[in-house]
């Protein structure tokens, strides 16, 4: 069993054409649908359904609503290591880049673990880059196992790992997962993963799957848009969190829309989603899987993201810092791995999603 | 006709609406919708209370004459919410358990087997056992049998607010049980409460429907009459079925 015996399917599958034959009335039909099928979904992610913004919007505010309430989960992100040994051509952190690499100490953890939790902030996601001599799971385990002492829930986001050892950090305290494809298309993939252990597109695409065999609570999934085409992207990841979430029954699975920064770092995205696009791409995910958690993070500006919170958002990050930790007094945090366009603070970020008439939730899990 | 106080485990509840606290637009609303409404029992997640920081504590929003219902939610094994339910107690929260396992987090239909186990521990603890769960009568008359204080089947699947689907398992839970009958999730709009009291439930309870109203305490309020209403029409006797049990002034009396 695997989310690749889908993309199979897709193989030969001529997308300009199936979306630029989608019709209004082909629009029409799928967004007065409860249970949209995969090629409604299709339609919903057209030039054509751009038209229909303003409908999807408002069916995405409502399912939004009837399943998460009036409420946006918060959480904040903590980078423990910026070393690595791959290739990523659009990250900040890939091996080829000439920038201070810095790993903190259990010491210094628990230092940038105290700033955050004087912020409030009680779900945390823990990064780092993806070099297993210098960040091996066992200093992973001792993290996570001295954050835990400080957060009520604390995610992952790092280099893919077997079963075991997912369990391994599971049974130390995470209980949930995020893994980015970064792009779907599997041409593009090795185009823009040029060396490392990241190279291998089918290891990184089961992941998610072996997250969700290994326990995690929940499983977050999501394309990188900007280094494949824009719209088939989004279509991928949305059939893979469908795909999760039909074979993973004890699972929770939600998706994010990272998008990448037209001009970030050295690279120059060769595809865009302009702010219109972004918009109907969420709502198009909401009406497909009414239920899946939408997560956006502060690469996001603070106007667009403010006005997410009515458009299918349900977990937003605040006070974020994407450089080597950050939070403590007097850090030098090294170059950030992308560069953030949401600065405001955690009760600034709060006060926006109370403005919006929306409860910013701290906590809502708890391992017990 | 008057009617009486709904017990369970001791307590006596004469507004038969039981409501939650999540996903309001900001937690002030919780004691304006209590106010509103009149309910006398709100549930509430143990592992969403945030307690001890900075942070707003949603227990610091519920008046102290309302009985708090602390809930397992996001617990998947009996053992995961006999655990919930013990720290609940110990942190001052009372007696009584909303016993929720859940292993499907899909359609977040209840686990039945974990919840009747969850129930028996619970209960000879002496908790006021309250378990969530899919309305089979078989499994009913096993969790009275554990000492559960009501049986909470779901009408409908949590959120979706498509009302009483599960109607005529609900029935047979009604008809046979001997602890009250709460009807719980799925429950989208008033007349579905009300739907639910006139066929004999003994009290529902209302999240969602409420918390995402545009205006909870109103809405809080339209559900306490719903409710009302519903309960007084069942005491009152629907119409097919006092048709045939008022035998006082038979229509073909003068026959004879």
């Amino acid at each position: 069993m695997s989310f690749y015996d889908e993309l199979e399917r897709y193989r030969d599958f001529d997308f300009q054409s199936s979306f630029s034959a989608v019709t209004p009335a082909r629009v029409e039909a799928a967004l007065a649908k409860e249970k949209l099928s995969e090629n409604d979904f299709l339609a919903l992610l057209s030039p054509t359904a751009s038209a229909y913004l303003e409908q999807m919007a408002r069916k995405a505010n409502r399912l939004t609503s009837q399943y998460f309430g009036h409420t946006i989960q918060l959480f904040i992100p903590l980078y423990i290591s910026n070393y690595c040994a791959n290739e990523c051509v659009y990250c900040g952190f890939h091996r080829g880049n000439d920038i201070r690499r810095k790993k903190l100490s259990l010491a210094e953890v628990e230092v940038e673990a105290k700033a955050i939790a004087d912020t409030g902030m009680r779900h945390l996601l823990l990064l780092t880059g993806e070099a297993p001599a210098i960040t091996p799971i066992d200093y992973l385990e001792d993290v996570v196992r001295l954050l835990k002492k400080h957060f009520a829930s604390v995610a992952i986001e790092i280099f893919p790992l077997d079963v075991e050892d997912y369990q391994r950090l599971q049974v130390a305290g995470v209980d949930a997962l995020t893994l980015y494809q970064e792009v779907y298309d599997e041409d593009r993939y090795g185009l823009v993963h040029r060396a490392g252990r990241k190279t291998d597109y089918r290891y990184r695409l089961d992941a998610p799957e072996r997250g969700a065999k290994a326990g995690f609570r929940m499983v977050n999934v999501g394309p990188l848009l900007g280094l494949g085409e824009v719209r088939s992207e989004v279509f991928f990841s949305g059939l893979h969190a469908k795909y999760l979430d039909d074979s993973f029954l004890q699972t929770e699975i939600s998706l994010s829309l990272p998008r990448m920064n037209p001009a970030e770092g050295n690279y120059h995205a060769e595809f865009e989603a302009d702010d219109r696009s972004f918009v109907q791409f969420m709502t198009a995910l909401r009406c497909f899987l009414p239920r899946a958690g939408i997560t956006v993070s502060t690469r996001e500006s603070p106007a667009l993201r403010d006005k997410l919170i009515r458009l299918g958002a349900t977990r937003f990050s605040a006070g974020s810092c994407t450089g080597v930790g950050g939070y403590g007094e007097r850090q030098e945090t090294g170059t950030p791995q992308f560069e953030i366009s949401d600065e405001r603070s955690v009760d600034e970020v709060v006060e926006a999603i109370r403005d919006a008439g929306y409860q910013p939730v701290y906590k809502d899990w708890d391992t017990i | 006709m008057q009617d009486e106080q709904l017990l369970i485990g001791g307590h006596g509840f004469a507004n038969r609406l039981f409501t939650g606290t999540g996903k309001f637009a900001a937690k002030d609303w919780i004691p304006r919708m209590l106010a509103a409404s009149g309910s006398e029992m709100i549930t509430v997640a143990l592992r969403r209370i945030d307690s001890g920081g900075a942070n707003q504590n949603i227990l610091d929003f519920i008046p102290k004459d309302v009985v708090l219902l602390p809930n397992t939610s996001g617990a998947r094994t009996a053992e995961e919410a006999v655990r919930i339910a013990r720290i609940a107690r110990e942190a001052g929260c009372g007696n009584f358990i909303k016993i929720e396992v859940i292993t499907d987090m899909k359609y977040l239909m209840p686990d039945n087997y974990e919840t009747l186990r969850a129930t028996e521990i619970l209960a000879r603890e002496d908790f006021i056992v309250l378990p969530y769960v899919l309305p089979d009568l078989t499994l009913a008359k096993k969790l009275e049998e554990a000492g559960a204080a009501a049986i909470m089947p779901l009408g409908a699947p949590i959120g979706s607010n498509r009302g009483l689907e599960t109607k005529s398992l609900i029935e047979l839970l009604i008809e046979n049980c001997k602890v009250p009958v709460i009807v719980d999730a799925g429950i989208g709009r008033p007349s579905h409460a009300a739907e639910a009291m006139e066929m004999g439930a003994d009290a529902v309870l209302v999240n969602t429907a409420i918390a995402v109203a545009e205006d909870p305490a109103m809405m809080g309020h339209a559900f306490s009459l719903a409710v009302e209403a519903g309960r007084l029409a069942y005491l009152a006797k629907i119409g097919e079925e006092s048709a045939t049990a008022q035998a006082s002034s038979p229509l073909t009396g003068f026959l004879d």
